[in-house]
C-alpha cells in the first residue's frame, strides 16, 4: 500500500513527474493511505501492539516507562467510557445532543498529556480527552451538552479555552494567543509557553485555517496546529476537500508537516512533544495531521448509514487506539488482568458519577440568560431584564401555565 | 387539474427544488452534506441520486467558498441555490454576500445579475447547542441589494423556493427549520395552482381587537395566540410578513386602520431590527389610526441563551396574549 498511494511531485521531479496528474482513484489512495508503519505515517505501536523504533521520536516517550504507559492506556478506558456513558444519556433525553469521541482517544490523549501546565489548547468542540488530560471536569463539559451553559471551566485556570463550534474560528484565535507569549518573549528555551489547536479535516478548507497558518507563520508563532483526520466531515469524506494529504500543505506555508498515526497513543504524545519542543524553540509553528477515525457517528442527530460502509468501520476497528496498548500490556507483562480489571472498575465508576451529575445538574434561572452580556451592563438590557422578570412574577401564584 | 398534497414545509422545500431543477438545467444545489445525507435536515434529500454530482454539489465545507463561488457560477448563466447548513454558520459568508452578491448588480449597472438563493435554515426551539437556533434575518434586510423572504408553511415553501431560483435577484431565503418535519403545520400544497406574488404579505386570520405582525416560526405563535385570544372574546387578525426586504407594510397598515392596535412579534432580538422597522414605518403612516403604541414581542438583547432557557427566550403565546392585554390597557 505506502508505494501504490500518490505523494506530491517535488519541484527537482523535472517537468515530466510535474505533469503527471494522479488520477482521482490515486488521490484518493494518497489521502486514505494509513501505510502501516511507512515513510508517511509515524508509528510506535502497530495496531496488534508491536513496538517498532523511531530514531527521531523514541526519544520523546523515553520517560514512558511500563507505568506512565498504563496511565495513558487508564486515560483513554475512562474518556472512553465516558463518552460511551454521554452518548447513552443523550439517547435517553438526557442530554440535547452529544458529540462522540469514539476512535480519537489516543489522538487527544497522546497530545494532550504532551502538553505543560504554562501551554494553551484551543479546542474545537469534539476534545473531551484533551479536556480531560488538562483538568477539566467532564462534568463541565457535559453542561454544554444538556445545554444548561455555553462553557463552564475556567479557561486560564486549566489552559483550555472554550469549546467552538463554527468550524475554523479558534484556529486564528489560537494564532493570535500564541503571537501573544511571542510577544511576552515567552519563547526561546526548555520553558517556554506554546499552543496548540484542534481542528478537523474539514475545517482546513476554512478561510479562517488558512489565514491562521499565514498569520502564525509569519509572526514565528509557536502553535502546533493539531488536525485530527477523522476521514469525515459529517457525510464528506477527505477528498472532498483535498487532493493532497493534509499534512502536506503545511510546506506551502513554509512550516513543517507531519502525519502521525492518531490511533497510536505514543506516537501522539511522541510528536506532540517534539512539535511542542520546536515551538518553545521558536522554530514554529508545526502541522500535525493525526491520522484517524470516527467510529461513531458525527454527532447523536447524524445517520452515518446513509454514506459510509460497514467495511471502512470494520477495518477501522482492526485499528483500535486501546486495544493495542492492551495488547502491548499484556504481552510485554507490564500489567496484569488485575489492572485491567481496575481500571475496568474505574471507568464505571466515573461513568456513574458522571451520569448522576447529569441527571440532577440545576436549571438555569431565567435571569441567566441576561447576565454577562457585556462587562458593563447597558441600562436597555437593564430594563429588558427587569421588565421580564417582573411579567415572569405576575404568573406566580396564577396557577398552571 | 389539480394535484393536491399534504405537505409539510421540508417536503414542500424538496419537491419544490425537485420541479426547479427539473424545469431548468442551469439551476445548481450547493452546500455542505446536501448530496448523500440530503442535507442535514434532509431538505435536498434524493436530488443528487436524480440529478447527479454537478448539480447537486458537496461542496467543500466553507461558507464564504460556497457564496463566493455561486457568484462566479451566477456570472456563468448558472442559478445557484446555496444551502447554508444552519443560521449561525452564514457569516464567514457573510463578505461575500454583502460585498459581492448584494453589490454587484448595481456596480455594474446591471450588467451582472446575481439570481442566487440562499436558504438558511433559523430560528430557535429545537434545544441545541450554540450557534443553532439564531434569528440573524434583520442583519440581511439591512443590506440594500438582497431580497429577503421567510417562509411559514408549506404552501409558501414549495412555491416560494421555485419563485425565488427564478427571480433574477439574490434572495436569502430564511425557513422555519423547528417547523420542517412538524405534522401540525402540514397543508395541502396545489401544484398547478398559480401562486401568490413571491413578494407580498398577506392576512392569515382577520380580526378587529389587535393586528399581530408576524413571519416564518413566529406566524404559528401568532395563530395560536388568536385561537387562544378567541376564547377570551378577543379577536386577533394574524398578518404572514412572508417578504422581509422589500416590507410589504400595505396589508399591515390597512389593518392597523382597521384595528387600531399593532404587535410585531418575532424571534430576533428587538434593537434595530426588522421589528423597529415595522413599528417605523406604522407610525408614519397610521399615527391618526392607532389607539396605542406599537408594542414588539421579541427574543431580548442578548445572545441567543443556552437552550435549557430558550422557552424563556422565545416568544410564546402568554408574552404574545400579555401584549395584546397591555395595548388594550392604554
Ligand atoms: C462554519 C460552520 N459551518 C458548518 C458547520 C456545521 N458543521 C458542524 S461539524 C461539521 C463537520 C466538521 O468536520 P471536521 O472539520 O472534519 O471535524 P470533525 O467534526 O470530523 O471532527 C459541520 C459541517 C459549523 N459548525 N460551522
Amino acid at each position: 500500500m505506502p508505494s501504490e498511494h500518490w505523494t506530491h511531485p517535488e519541484p527537482g521531479d523535472g517537468p515530466a513527474a510535474v505533469a503527471a496528474q494522479p488520477s482521482p482513484e490515486q488521490v484518493i489512495a494518497g489521502l486514505r493511505a494509513t501505510s502501516e508503519g511507512g515513510a508517511e505515517l509515524t508509528q510506535l505501536l502497530t495496531p496488534e501492539g508491536e513496538r517498532v523504533a523511531s530514531p527521531q521520536f523514541d526519544r520523546y516517550v523515553d520517560d514512558i516507562d511500563a507505568e506512565a504507559l498504563k496511565g495513558l492506556y487508564r486515560d483513554m478506558v475512562l474518556v472512553r467510557r465516558a463518552d460511551r456513558e454521554a452518548n447513552a444519556m443523550q439517547r435517553q433525553g438526557q442530554l440535547g445532543i452529544w458529540v462522540p469521541l469514539l476512535g480519537q482517544e489516543a489522538a487527544q490523549i497522546g497530545s494532550g498529556r504532551a502538553l505543560r501546565k504554562g501551554d494553551m489548547a484551543f479546542p474545537s468542540y469534539r476534545e473531551h480527552g484533551v479536556a480531560y488530560t488538562r483538568g477539566v471536569d467532564l462534568k463541565e463539559v457535559l453542561g454544554i451538552f444538556r445545554c444548561t451553559d455555553h462553557s463552564g471551566w475556567d479557561y486560564k485556570a486549566h489552559g483550555f479555552h472554550p469549546y467552538t463550534i463554527v468550524i475554523g474560528n479558534q484556529v486564528l484565535n489560537a494564532a493570535g494567543y500564541a503571537m501573544g507569549q511571542k510577544f511576552e518573549g515567552k519563547v526561546g528555551d526548555d520553558d517556554s509557553e506554546a499552543t496548540i489547536c484542534y481542528f478537523g479535516d474539514g475545517a482546513t478548507s476554512q478561510g479562517d485555517v488558512h489565514e491562521g497558518f499565514v498569520w502564525a507563520a509569519v509572526y514565528d508563532a509557536p502553535l502546533v496546529f493539531f488536525c485530527q483526520n477523522n476521514q469525515w466531515a459529517i457525510s464528506e469524506p477527505t477528498e472532498r476537500q483535498s487532493r493532497l494529504p493534509l499534512y502536506q500543505r503545511a510546506r506551502g506555508y513554509g512550516f513543517p508537516g507531519i502525519r502521525v498515526d492518531g490511533n497510536d497513543v505514543l506516537a501522539c504524545l511522541a510528536v506532540s512533544r517534539w512539535a511542542l519542543e520546536e515551538c518553545r524553540h521558536g522554530n514554529g509553528p508545526v502541522l500535525i495531521e493525526a491520522f484517524t477515525y470516527r467510529m461513531d457517528a458525527h454527532t447523536t442527530t447524524d445517520d452515518p448509514t446513509r454514506y459510509r460502509l460497514s467495511d471502512e468501520l470494520e477495518e477501522w476497528k482492526l485499528k483500535d487506539p486501546i486495544e493495542r496498548v492492551r495488547a502491548y500490556l499484556a504481552r510485554g507483562g507490564g500489567a496484569d488482568q488485575a489492572f485491567f480489571d481496575q481500571v475496568q472498575a474505574d471507568s464505571d465508576a466515573f461513568a456513574a458519577e458522571l451520569r448522576d451529575y447529569c441527571f440532577n445538574m440545576p436549571e438555569p434561572p431565567p435571569d441567566r440568560i441576561f447576565s454577562n452580556v457585556y462587562a458593563e451592563s447597558t441600562p436597555l438590557l437593564d430594563a429588558q431584564r427587569e421588565e421580564f422578570l417582573s411579567y415572569l412574577d405576575g404568573f406566580v401564584g396564577a396557577g398552571e401555565h | 387539474m389539480t394535484d393536491l398534497q399534504k405537505l409539510t414545509i421540508g417536503k414542500a422545500l424538496n419537491l419544490g427544488l425537485r420541479r426547479a431543477m427539473e424545469e431548468d438545467p442551469k439551476v445548481l444545489i450547493m452546500g455542505e452534506d446536501v448530496g448523500k445525507l440530503g442535507g442535514v435536515f434532509r431538505i435536498t434529500d434524493g436530488l443528487q441520486k436524480d440529478f447527479g454530482e454537478q448539480r447537486v454539489l458537496d461542496t467543500p465545507l466553507a461558507e464564504s467558498g460556497i457564496i463566493g463561488t455561486a457568484v462566479g457560477l451566477a456570472v456563468r448563466g448558472f442559478r445557484p441555490v446555496c444551502e447554508i447548513q444552519f443560521e449561525g454558520f452564514i457569516f464567514p459568508g457573510f463578505d461575500q454576500i454583502s460585498s459581492q452578491v448584494a453589490k454587484l448588480h448595481y456596480r455594474t449597472q446591471g450588467k451582472i445579475k446575481m439570481p442566487i438563493v440562499i436558504r438558511v435554515p433559523f430560528g430557535g426551539g429545537i434545544g441545541a447547542v450554540e450557534h443553532h437556533s439564531e434569528s440573524p434575518e434583520s442583519l440581511f434586510a439591512h443590506i440594500p441589494g438582497l431580497k429577503v423572504v421567510s417562509v411559514s408553511n408549506a404552501v409558501d415553501a414549495y412555491w416560494g423556493i421555485q419563485q425565488a431560483i427564478k427571480s433574477d435577484d439574490p434572495i436569502l431565503f430564511f425557513e422555519p427549520k423547528k417547523l420542517y418535519h412538524s405534522g401540525a403545520m402540514k397543508s395541502e400544497v396545489d401544484t398547478e395552482a398559480t401562486p401568490d406574488e413571491l413578494f407580498k404579505s398577506r392576512v392569515v386570520r382577520e380580526g378587529t381587537t389587535a393586528t399581530v405582525v408576524a413571519y416564518g416560526p413566529s406566524v404559528k405563535v401568532a395563530l395560536d395566540a388568536a385561537a387562544a385570544a378567541e376564547d377570551e372574546g378577543k379577536s386577533l387578525e394574524v398578518i404572514d410578513l412572508r417578504t422581509l426586504s422589500p416590507l410589504d407594510l400595505e396589508p399591515v397598515f390597512e389593518s392597523v386602520r382597521k384595528t387600531g392596535r399593532l404587535i410585531a412579534l418575532s424571534e430576533a432580538p428587538s434593537e434595530s431590527s426588522l421589528t423597529s422597522e415595522i413599528a417605523a414605518r406604522v407610525q408614519q403612516e397610521c399615527f391618526y389610526s392607532l389607539e396605542a403604541p406599537v408594542l414588539r414581542v421579541t427574543g431580548f438583547d442578548t445572545p441567543y441563551p443556552p437552550a435549557k432557557l430558550e422557552e424563556h427566550y422565545l416568544p410564546d403565546l402568554d408574552r404574545v396574549l400579555h401584549t395584546v392585554d397591555r395595548s388594550l390597557a392604554w
